[in-house]
């Protein structure tokens, strides 16, 4: 086995070292019941290059050289080269996470560097070194405000990320944590602050609103915000396309905002890995879940970075910590660090000026379903044919159009969600109009 | 001669910020290829933001260098040995990188028809057989993203078997020698926890257990090997005691790199467990994740895996998402398929005799080490080691050295520490896990600054007090950073 670096000799030395017969006697303390009698069933180890073959036929089966204008959630963005440069680069690729700190600096200033740039995007006073994704995130982030107001109800609105309100509900479901759902306006494709009103009272902890939301639209965060607040209740934002920061007011109203960063260079990868952040006031850090980096001095008085603020997590305080997570997306994150670097203040908001522009060409030839204003996400509704006659003629032109949304939403019955990014070409959204007419 | 280090080429790094001034750039955007739209008149006035304020403003040169210096300051598998217990820091084979970045593969949208994506669903199906073989379970989820994560998995799938039958039951059981993680994910799961405490050998109290296992027990959390590197003797006997009264068994598999192809949880009594592919199946671990925390189930606890599930229709692979009694979604989409990838490449590359390979060689490690470091530190516990041996500082203690000295000092001899003061039954642990990926002459040297380290304490003391000495950043005042939080850069 070509991983296993030692000769039969050395295993003979190392064994008469330690006085065994065999690699077996070993584990001759293992009870005879519970010791395999037969070889696994896995067939024989196969070289480099069986691997690469078995893993191309694999990839030749899922779609290849498509045109997409799939969003709702993972976005198809240009991945700066030099993304791909830092984060092969084994010292962070190969390193353990930065308890130790004094050979982990690297790791530990990319982290602090990454929790910066994230409260200046989303203008938030403190933000973590990473959540499993956006999913998880926006769960973790209602029980934050659970324990930071005292009470357990949680509104979520239903233009939030189906997905996420799934999560949402199996993390909730044990916790005393009721969930309930408002609904949106259905012209506008915006949340209904009317039906907020009358459903929340003053035992909710939290209201959770998504901005783009899932149908493309820029969310009525400010009203959400002022419902909320009159009844004593935190506003969660949650954002699942990070560009959209390039170009959108941050949400000053938000108390926590817990979103998605898969934009941010990391590739779609059939849906993970991912990264997601929580960013909150100062007020609220020592009820966030996750790692955090903090600045500090080592004993030279030189400037130093450390994990910090330990006492939320697990490994100190067991069942009483602010969350189980423990193992984090740290690679992720780093890649999304890289690619803010180098975007930076004026490309970030050029590439989501691109986008915006991008998706409103296509939207101008379709017929919106919603009439809300939207970044780079619309919902449309095929007349006349049914969206899978639709999609399939797309198919045939190696474009894969929008989402059907009627598994997610049964009201909206053949309606598509549709991206335009950067990466989406003029002819390519041409055809799709053509389809859609 | 003891190989030490020696300082390198360091290169004194600013933060990105500081290397800000503005109208630097490091990007170029294609030209618009449509009509350019004015974000406020789109998105209305009240709704655009201002600049970023602070946001950096670089050129390509600066970011390359910035990072490449950044990466200098770390330590990683690639350099050296991580003897870090509980963790299995082993090699993370190269091949593994190159298929995850295949492009039909890493820019696979999860909503692509399910036409368009039979090969990733194909991959994903091999990997769930592939670990329900190692482990001897029914049924495998690959949604959790990391270990914890699959943890509060199995805690809710244990929760929703035991309400279907008409009381989830309050409390689960929790080994005194448990990973943190263990607590919190039964707290997550709505439980009580309940510590029990072990006995002389380091292993469960089979007589204890029986004693407090009553119909208000949900499952008892084990990891076996347990955190002492321990095989837990009687855990058929601990199955027994546990289903007789209703509850469940539940593993924590970090620690199966000391189990492939020698012994399988479903065969012991086992009824659910997640694996760390970050650990036990090389995927990288990129200064802190991704992992990914797959479970297995025996069939009782199938009906409520996450949703989706993978189902073959034909010769063609579909979701299903209408579970009845599934538990639910645990994170968007199907998991960290990236990190699938990488460990099915591992699994591929080794096959059956291959991964029971890598348990004979790990499980050789870790006793060479304990033989040659044996007479230097306490061994607290006698019974024999798996794949990690724990020692204590008992006898560094009495000189005034501590574990977490003692760790810091090993820096200097070029290695990663050991994990430090875990696990919690053994007071200034020492824990130490080679993994079965390295040389004997990187165990040998390893050994060799161990021994030199425990002379140190006897001779000079306060040179390992106040280690490391070596490097570019001296020890790091975590106290400080503690009591006056800075957890941003601001502009001076």
């Amino acid at each position: 086995m070509r991983y296993l670096p030692k000769s039969d000799s050395e295993r003979r030395q190392m064994l008469d070292a330690i006085g065994a017969g065999s690699l077996e006697e070993l584990f001759a303390h293992l009870p005879e019941a519970v010791r395999l009698q037969r070889p696994l069933d896995l067939p024989l180890g196969i070289s480099e290059y069986e691997i690469v073959r078995y893993f191309r036929e694999r990839a030749a089966q899922n779609a290849s050289g498509y045109a997409s204008f799939l969003g709702a959630g993972v976005y198809y963005h240009f991945r700066p080269v030099l993304v791909e440069n830092v984060v092969a680069r084994g010292e962070f690729l190969t390193s353990y996470t930065p308890y130790q700190a004094e050979i982990s600096q690297g790791t530990l200033t990319t982290i602090f560097e990454f929790q910066t740039m994230i409260c200046q995007l989303t203008g938030t006073d403190v933000a973590n070194a990473s959540m499993y994704d956006g999913s998880t995130a926006m769960a973790e982030a209602a029980m934050m405000a659970v324990r930071a107001t005292g009470k357990g109800r949680v509104l979520v609105a239903r233009s939030v990320h189906p997905e996420y309100r799934e999560v949402l509900r199996t993390y909730a479901a044990n916790q005393g944590m009721p969930v309930e759902e408002f609904g949106y306006l259905p012209e506008m494709g915006t949340l209904d602050a009317e039906d907020l009103e009358r459903k929340i009272d003053d035992l909710t902890a939290a209201v959770i609103v998504q901005s783009p939301n899932f149908f493309g639209a820029v969310d009525r965060v400010r009203e959400a915000a002022e419902v909320a607040h009159r009844r004593g209740a935190l506003l969660i934002l949650v954002f699942t396309e990070a560009v959209s920061l390039g170009l959108l007011q941050p949400p000053a109203e938000a108390d926590i905002v817990a979103g998605e960063l898969q934009s941010f260079a990391i590739p779609p990868s059939y849906g993970g890995p991912f990264v997601g952040i929580i960013a909150t006031r100062d007020r609220f850090v020592r009820q966030m879940p996750g790692r955090l980096v903090g600045q500090t001095v080592d004993t030279r008085g030189n400037r130093a970075f450390c994990l910090t603020l330990a006492t939320r997590e697990q490994h100190i305080r067991r069942e009483k910590a602010t969350s189980n997570i423990c193992t984090n997306q740290a690679l992720l994150a780093l890649m999304a660090s890289v690619f803010m670097t180098v975007y930076g203040k004026e490309g970030l908001r050029e590439l989501a000026a691109q986008n915006l522009s991008k998706a409103h060409y296509l939207a101008s030839k379709l017929k919106p379903r919603f009439c809300g204003k939207f970044f780079n996400e619309f919902v449309a509704q095929v007349q006349g044919k049914t969206l899978d006659q639709m999609n399939k003629a797309l198919l045939k032109k190696k474009i894969i159009g929008g989402l059907p949304l009627q598994r997610f939403y049964p009201e909206l019955e053949n309606c598509v969600l549709l991206c335009a990014t950067e990466m989406s070409r003029r002819a390519d959204m041409d055809a799709v109009a053509e389809a859609f007419a | 001669m003891i190989d030490r280090v020696r300082p390198h080429l360091v290169i004194n790094e600013r933060l990105i910020f500081e290397h800000s001034s503005p109208g630097k750039v490091a990007y170029q955007l294609p030209v618009l290829d449509v009509p350019a739209v004015d974000p406020a008149e789109a998105l209305g006035t009240e709704s655009v933001r201002a600049e970023i304020e602070d946001f950096p403003e670089v050129s390509e040169v600066e970011v390359v260098r910035h990072y490449a210096r950044l990466s200098t300051w770390n330590y990683s598998l690639n350099t050296g040995m991580y003897p870090l217990g509980s963790c299995t820091m082993k090699y993370n084979p190269r091949v593994n990188e190159l298929v995850a970045r295949i492009e039909e593969l890493a820019w696979a949208h999860p909503y692509q028809p399910e036409a368009l994506a039979q090969g990733s669903m194909e991959i994903m199906s091999r990997l769930e057989t592939a670990l329900a073989e190692i482990t001897g379970m029914d049924a495998v989820t690959l949604e959790p993203a990391a270990g914890a994560h699959g943890e509060l998995t199995a805690i809710l799938l244990i929760r929703a078997a035991l309400a279907r039958r008409g009381n989830p039951r309050k409390k689960i059981l929790i080994p005194d020698s448990a990973h943190g993680t263990n607590p919190a994910s039964a707290a997550i799961g709505g439980y009580a926890v309940e510590n029990i405490k072990s006995n002389d050998a380091g292993m469960l109290d089979v007589a204890a257990l029986e004693q407090i296992v009553n119909e208000d027990v949900a499952a008892l959390m084990v990891t076996n090997p347990n955190t002492l590197g321990v095989f837990e003797e009687h855990i058929i006997r601990v199955a027994e005691i546990l289903h007789a009264k209703g509850a469940f068994l539940y593993m924590d598999g970090a620690n199966m790199n000391a189990l492939m192809g020698i012994a399988r949880p479903g065969d012991f009594g086992v009824d659910a467990l997640h694996l760390n592919l970050h650990k036990t199946f090389s995927t990288p671990h990129g200064g802190g994740g991704p992992g990914a925390g797959p479970v297995a189930v025996k069939k009782t606890l199938e009906p409520f895996l996450p949703v989706p599930r993978l189902k073959q229709s034909g010769k063609k692979w579909a979701y299903d998402y209408k579970r009845k009694h599934s538990i639910g979604r645990l994170r968007a989409f199907y998991g960290n398929f990236g990190v699938m990838v990488r460990a099915l490449a591992y699994i591929l590359a080794h096959g059956g005799p291959g991964l029971r390979k890598v348990t004979l060689d790990a499980v050789l490690n870790a006793n060479y080490i304990r033989k040659h470091l044996e007479p230097f530190y306490e061994l607290p516990y006698q019974s024999p080691s798996m794949h990690e041996v724990v020692f204590s500082d008992h006898r560094q203690a009495q000189k005034g050295v501590h574990t977490g000295e003692i760790a810091k000092r090993l820096i200097d001899y070029g290695f990663h520490p050991y994990t430090v003061s875990f696990p919690l039954i053994v007071h200034g642990a020492l824990m130490i896990e080679p993994t079965e990926t390295e040389t004997k002459r990187e165990l040998d040297r390893f050994i060799q600054a161990m021994t030199a380290i425990a002379e140190e304490v006897d001779r000079d003391p306060q040179l390992v007090k106040t280690a490391p000495h070596a490097t570019g950043t001296s020890r790091v005042d975590e106290v400080a950073a503690a009591r006056k939080p800075v957890l941003r850069w601001k502009p001076a």
